[in-house]
């Protein structure tokens, strides 16, 4: 499966990674490589076989919906890159 | 006093009770020791001040007889672990600065038993490599040089940092992490033991996640029985993980009771990669057989045919697992930012800045394969090759207790050599991948040389039943008799 540069764009965007123009073309060489290596997939009958959703055979615990943490603001704005009373700070967003 | 460094982790801790030397002592030399091996550079981290606080605390626990199972046990932690208050990196360049507000479950359990952080070790970028050379710290070179060879080798990876710290014996023992062979590949690279538990066996709480259904936190030591007493220290349920296994921990050490007899070895001669194998590391898998039938085990011929295609299974859904967990690195919360215009283009460019180009590749792999269109055919059918993998391991294990395998296909390469095609690294983990798409249990035990330089052997075992991996590992260990040394230890 051959991918071009314009589906490398669009994934990337879709990935909020910025690449840039003259990296697509390599990237896309790159990208194609590793999705006709995986293609041998393809050729295993897979029919009436279902997908895997837990590697573990257990089931999810319930637990009482109660707050267990918290209260902890400077905490957690301590790795922000920015921050200003009391949040996290981001461009601006809305005009 | 020397020779410290020399000591086992088992025997340090026999020595420590005995008072034979103290905790501050021991951490001390391993310090020195830490500080030695820097050329390797192995340690992003190195934390000496806090460790001989530790060992202060162990000494005054010592002295109260309120020694917990690893107590004074200077141990390097792989910078994929939450360590409150110390930098953790993953090694990367998106996580600069990065101090965790709490500390993992997994490190919290070695500190309540005692142990003294020596530091945090190196590794590929968010663990996605088997070489350590895509850390944003830079590579991480083998303590083992080919003969007459001066060309740095890679220690393997992605726990590369952690397996060249125990080689050169500058820890007594490391925690990994082993989402693909990210334990067992380095350990056999560094002439270590690596032991990846079952899937749910060690809480991923507080790991940076990688792919978080392949993800196992698990011990790096140099013998089985250090790797027994770190488990059992690292082991158990904890209700932050929603799939932490809540089965008891058994007393590991005290399951290594030797003999074999009756014990069923399965060997997977159409395992992929077995028909490849050069002939020193097939003469070694023969050897292995060979270790363990005079232990009393009987070898068995089993099959594993859908192990030809879990390498590209693998690489659909780790990659699709990563893209949407390294979701979170968008400038906001924590780690690097670079400015932008706007919000998105904040995001873009700090996650192109931050992140490497094998992290980049995988992000964008798994960004492709979860995209509108292509799930079906992609993530789906992956999905449904593992079930037939992890079957493939119910039939086996019908005729079997544990299963026998090489655990690399190659010896060490030279650090660089492979960087340019993707998936010829990814070949690696031929041996060893299979065994965590299906949650099992596996140990990589140093057997022999190959090309002059470390080679493993790994066995395989049912869910949950590590104290058989543990107990054919040791086995194996002695028959071995795994005495050569690295080219640089401290």
């Amino acid at each position: 499966m051959a991918l071009d540069k314009a589906t490398v764009a669009r994934i990337a965007t879709l990935a909020r990674i910025c690449v840039g123009e003259d990296e697509l073309e390599p990237l896309a060489a790159e990208l194609s490589g590793i999705l006709d290596w995986v293609e041998q997939l393809m050729a295993v009958d897979t029919d009436n076989v279902p997908p895997m959703t837990s590697v573990a055979e257990m089931t999810l615990p319930m637990r009482d919906d109660v707050v267990t943490d918290g209260n902890n603001r400077d905490g957690v704005l301590g790795n922000a890159p920015r921050s200003a009373k009391g949040f996290f700070a981001v461009p601006k967003v809305v005009e | 006093m020397t020779g410290l460094t020399d000591l086992t982790l088992a025997e340090a801790r026999d020595g420590l009770r005995a008072k034979k030397f103290s905790a501050r002592e021991l951490t001390a030399a391993f310090n020195a020791a830490v500080e030695t091996i820097k050329p390797l550079n192995a340690y992003i981290t190195a934390t000496p001040e806090r460790a001989l606080e530790m060992a202060t605390a162990s000494d005054a626990r010592l002295a109260r007889g309120e020694a917990g199972a690893l107590e004074g046990i200077p141990l390097a932690i792989k910078d994929l672990f939450c360590t409150k208050g110390v930098l953790t990196t993953a090694a990367s360049h998106i996580l600069d600065g990065f101090t965790p507000p709490y500390e993992s479950t997994v490190t919290e359990k070695l500190w309540t038993a005692g142990a003294v952080m020596l530091g945090k070790t190196n590794l590929d970028e968010f663990a996605m490599g088997s070489s350590t050379t895509t850390s944003h710290y830079g590579p991480t070179e083998n303590p083992w040089r080919r003969p007459g060879d001066n060309r740095p080798l890679v220690p393997g990876g992605s726990s590369g940092g952690s397996a060249a710290a125990v080689a050169a014996h500058a820890a007594l023992g490391a925690t990994g992490t082993d989402t693909g062979g990210s334990i067992r590949q380095p350990a056999s690279f560094c002439g270590i033991v690596g032991l990846k538990p079952t899937y749910g066996r060690c809480s991923r709480w507080g790991v940076v996640a990688f792919a978080s259904s392949l993800d196992h936190p698990g011990p790096m030591t140099r013998t089985v029985r250090d790797a027994a007493i770190m488990l059992g220290a690292m082991a158990g349920h904890d209700p932050r993980d929603s799939t932490s296994a809540p089965v008891p921990v058994p007393d590991y050490e005290k399951t290594l009771t030797g003999g074999l007899k009756g014990l069923r070895v399965g060997i997977p001669r159409d395992h992929a990669g077995a028909d490849n194998l050069s002939p020193e590391n097939e003469a070694l898998w023969q050897s292995g057989i060979d270790w363990l039938k005079s232990a009393g085990a009987e070898p068995v011929e089993i099959s594993l045919p859908t192990t030809h295609v879990a390498l590209p299974a693998y690489y659909i859904i780790a990659p699709a697992e990563a893209s949407s967990n390294l979701a979170r690195y968008d400038g906001v919360k924590f780690g690097l930012r670079v400015d932008g215009d706007s919000l998105d283009d904040m995001y873009e460019k700090t996650r192109a800045a931050g992140f490497g180009a094998e992290v980049r590749r995988r992000v964008l792999i798994g960004t492709y394969v979860l995209s509108a269109g292509y799930y079906d055919a992609y993530y789906l059918k992956a999905q449904r090759v593992r079930t037939l993998i992890a079957r493939d391991f119910a039939a086996a294990f019908e005729r079997c207790d544990c299963i026998l395998t090489p655990t690399a296909p190659t010896a060490p390469f030279a650090i660089g050599e492979k960087s340019d095609d993707p998936v010829a690294m990814y070949l690696n983990d031929i041996f060893t991948v299979s065994a965590d798409l299906a949650g099992l249990p596996a140990i990589s035990v140093p057997a022999g040389l190959c090309e002059n330089l470390p080679a493993g052997l790994q066995i395989i075992g049912r869910a949950f039943d590590e104290a058989t991996v543990l107990r054919v590992g040791q086995v194996l260990e002695t028959a071995a008799n795994f005495t050569h040394r690295p080219s640089f230890v401290a």
